[in-house]
């Protein structure tokens, strides 16, 4: 039985340095070596492409209902027959149409991640009247700027076709 | 179609290394496999262990419990004195006796269940250190167990069933260690992050929003993650975060990481009791139930969320978006839950609460099962092993005759150690979902009103008997009741299983081989296989259908109501 305890204790202790500290260290260093862009959280000046923001108003286009607080993260987590969901889902649907826009799925509910970076390219047409109203720019300017920044589906079948709001933003704010 | 497609690659892919990778295990754990001999050597030297002896299964058994023990204890003080230790950019306050106790438990018994969240409470050196070394320890001894029930059938009148020390090093350093050293890089060139730096404060002139990220080694701890079968995140979203889970190839990455040592280890059973088939035929009887999950819940997602209907949203083309990523959509989420909930794992990329009632039904009922489709890295294997003797019993029963399995004779105490273990996990989660529903405090953090309120404490105790970790995770669980309960369960379903399990190795090694003869049951047939599948499905079809009619059933009929 002691043979057994020293055994584990000195696992352990082999174990903490070489997986527990070792192993990830060594991997920081690939990351950092390899992908820094990716492995520093892909940060450009307007935030992290990886984390959604918040976007109100009628000038750009907005992602999901997140709370989109990376300090905590996570979905809303309301069951199928809730009624909380429901007046959530109400309160955002009356909120699009008084901005003109008809909503998809993406655009009144809340993610996984609470910080979903992107919606679906339908989720981004829909708000184009709205947009080119705002700022006067054409729908067409509007459509192509989307299709632009259009990530389809890897490989072609993995996943869904979709943007990233803040890339998409980003291009937004520097048409002419 | 995109579905279909996205299975067929899967299927692939596994079946392509499902004959590499299980021979490869077969290798490592009959010591055929030496070339890291030079890495080996020198902590066999340090334990003071002869690789070449064996251990009784009281021994082996011995030895599990003990080092398990410690490994509780050495993670529960790091987490107790993380505000003391380096690599605390967050200044993460030392976490609390319940939680810590309650996380330790959770991570040395594969189950990852976490009352934290862990951008808000674990410091890096926590999660490296703690938590990720146990991702590696707990999955090693998972395949370990199921290794020394093989050699239990394959060994002949023989008082050992291997070393657990060097099956335990073994796996971590021919199996999992090279595996996840090589699926960081994926992870982080798709857009993971892997930095020890701190969290960073971002400012977007363009909306004036400011924003603190959380950052740190995730990488590295989302390749055991899922390799181990483990599940546990390093953030509260898990593996819907674009920081662990970037892209769809991700996610896909992920599900095939999670089945693929629980369906290798088929072919290895195969190879080391000398009859490919007889693995066949518990992998067959595994991707049975494994597609008709996944087929059911990827369906069942398509439909519209009930709630979202009533707000006014009728036309849902796209399907039950609440709680879902945009970048991978119903199809690629539903699959990644299922995969996840099926292999004991329990890592999310969309929130289990927010699915449909079917849907979450399916994840719930796979666990249900036991873990065998595939189960966990290991534990699936031994688990699938003890259902498959108890099936051979069965079907003696019925044709009047001794039954053997491999050429082993099942007699009472083979029978009694095989239900034992079979058993111990209804009776852990029935009975411990009973006590909570009189519970005050229990009760008190359940999130969503009505039936479905019923599931989330019902899941919880399902996952934490099945050592997965999945959750409905409205359930505010960081609470006196479920961290002790909670543990409690994760405890009895790790080692009550693990102990017969080992026990039963113990007395099938002693045995010689019966010689076949026209009356003994082949069980490498495709009738072996359905009778097995039945099996399975009667023994958790009559344990937990009442309890299922109580929660998801009753929230599916309930035509409309909200709650």
């Amino acid at each position: 039985m002691t043979k057994q305890f020293i055994r584990s204790v000195l696992v352990s202790l082999v174990a903490l340095v070489f997986l527990g500290v070792g192993y990830p260290l060594l991997e920081t260093a690939v990351a950092q070596f390899a992908f820094p862009y990716q492995a520093n959280g892909s940060l450009t000046s307007y935030g992290s492409m990886e984390v959604g923001q918040q976007w109100g108003g009628t000038k750009f286009f907005h992602g999901r209902l997140d709370p989109y607080t990376p300090l905590a993260t996570g979905g809303s987590n309301l069951g199928p027959t809730s009624k909380v969901l429901e007046q959530q889902t109400k309160k955002a649907i009356d909120m699009w149409h008084r901005l003109g826009v008809n909503p998809t799925e993406e655009l009144v509910t809340n993610s996984g991640s609470g910080i979903d970076p992107d919606v679906s390219v339908q989720s981004a047409l829909v708000q184009i009247p709205m947009i080119s109203k705002a700022r006067g720019v054409p729908a067409a300017t509007l459509r192509n700027l989307v299709r632009r920044y259009t990530i389809g589906k890897e490989f072609g079948f993995l996943g869904e076709s979709y943007v990233n709001v803040l890339q998409l933003n980003v291009a937004l704010s520097k048409l002419k | 179609m995109d579905a279909v497609l996205q299975i067929a690659v899967l299927f692939v892919a596994l079946a392509v290394t499902w004959r590499i990778l299980g021979a490869y295990m077969a290798d490592v754990y009959s010591g055929k496999s030496k070339w890291l001999d030079v890495l080996e050597r020198p902590i066999y030297r340090l334990l003071g262990v002869e690789p070449k002896s064996g251990q009784s299964w009281k021994r082996y058994g011995a030895s599990l419990l003990i080092f398990s023990l410690v490994s509780l204890l050495i993670t529960y003080l790091i987490l107790r004195v993380q505000n003391l230790l380096p690599l605390n950019p967050g200044h993460m306050k030392a976490v609390t006796p319940a939680l810590a106790f309650n996380t330790a438990v959770s991570f040395v018994t594969n189950t990852n269940w976490q009352n934290y969240a862990g951008e808000q409470t674990m410091s890096y050196f926590s999660q490296m250190a703690a938590l990720a070394v146990q991702q590696f320890l707990s999955a090693a001894v998972g395949i370990a167990v199921a290794i020394a029930l093989i050699r239990g059938l394959s060994n002949r009148g023989s008082s050992t069933i291997g070393n657990f020390w060097v099956d335990l090093i073994r796996g971590v350093l021919y199996i999992l260690l090279p595996i996840s050293l090589v699926a960081t890089v994926v992870f982080v060139g798709q857009g993971a992050v892997q930095t020890l730096s701190g969290a960073v404060t971002v400012h977007n002139a363009l909306n004036n929003v400011t924003q603190t990220i959380p950052r740190g080694p995730v990488a590295s701890m989302e390749a055991i993650k899922q390799l181990g079968t483990n599940g546990g995140g390093f953030f509260n979203a898990n593996g819907a975060s674009p920081f662990e889970n970037p892209t769809p190839l991700t996610n896909l990455f992920s599900i095939y990481l999670l089945l693929a040592i629980p369906f290798s280890l088929t072919y290895t059973f195969g190879k080391m009791v000398g009859s490919i088939r007889q693995g066949l035929a518990l992998l067959g009887v595994m991707v049975f139930f494994f597609v008709i999950w996944t087929g059911v819940t990827i369906v069942a997602e398509h439909g519209a969320n009930p709630a979202v209907s009533a707000a006014g949203l009728h036309s849902q083309s796209v399907g039950n978006m609440v709680g879902k990523e945009s970048r991978f959509g119903v199809s690629s989420s539903a699959m990644y839950n299922i995969a996840s909930t099926q292999t004991s794992t329990g890592s999310v990329d969309s929130s289990m609460d927010s699915y449909t009632p079917i849907g979450g039904m399916m994840a719930l009922s796979g666990m249900m099962l036991g873990e065998v489709t595939p189960g966990g890295i290991g534990s699936g294997m031994y688990t699938i092993l003890l259902f498959a003797i108890v099936t051979v019993f069965i079907a003696g029963l019925m044709v009047g005759r001794t039954p053997e399995y491999l050429g082993k004779k099942i007699q009472a105490k083979e029978m009694k150690l095989a239900s034992l273990g079979v058993l111990i996990m209804p009776m852990t989660v029935l009975i411990l979902t009973g006590i909570a529903m009189v519970v005050p405090s229990a009760t008190g953090a359940i999130l969503n009103k009505g039936p479905h309120g019923f599931s989330e404490i019902l899941y919880a105790f399902t996952s934490q008997g099945n050592n997965n970790g999945s959750a409905f995770a409205g359930l505010s669980s960081n609470n006196a009741f479920y961290n002790i309960v909670g543990a409690i369960a994760m405890w009895l379903g790790r080692f009550g299983v693990i102990l017969p399990s080992l026990a039963l190795a113990g007395t099938l090694a002693s045995k010689g081989v019966v010689p076949a003869s026209s009356g003994t049951f082949k069980t490498d047939s495709a009738l072996y296989g359905s009778l097995l599948i039945g099996v399975i499905l009667v023994v958790g079809a009559l344990t937990f259908f009442p309890a299922l009619a109580l929660g998801p059933l009753a929230e599916e009929f309930s035509s409309g109501r909200l709650f």
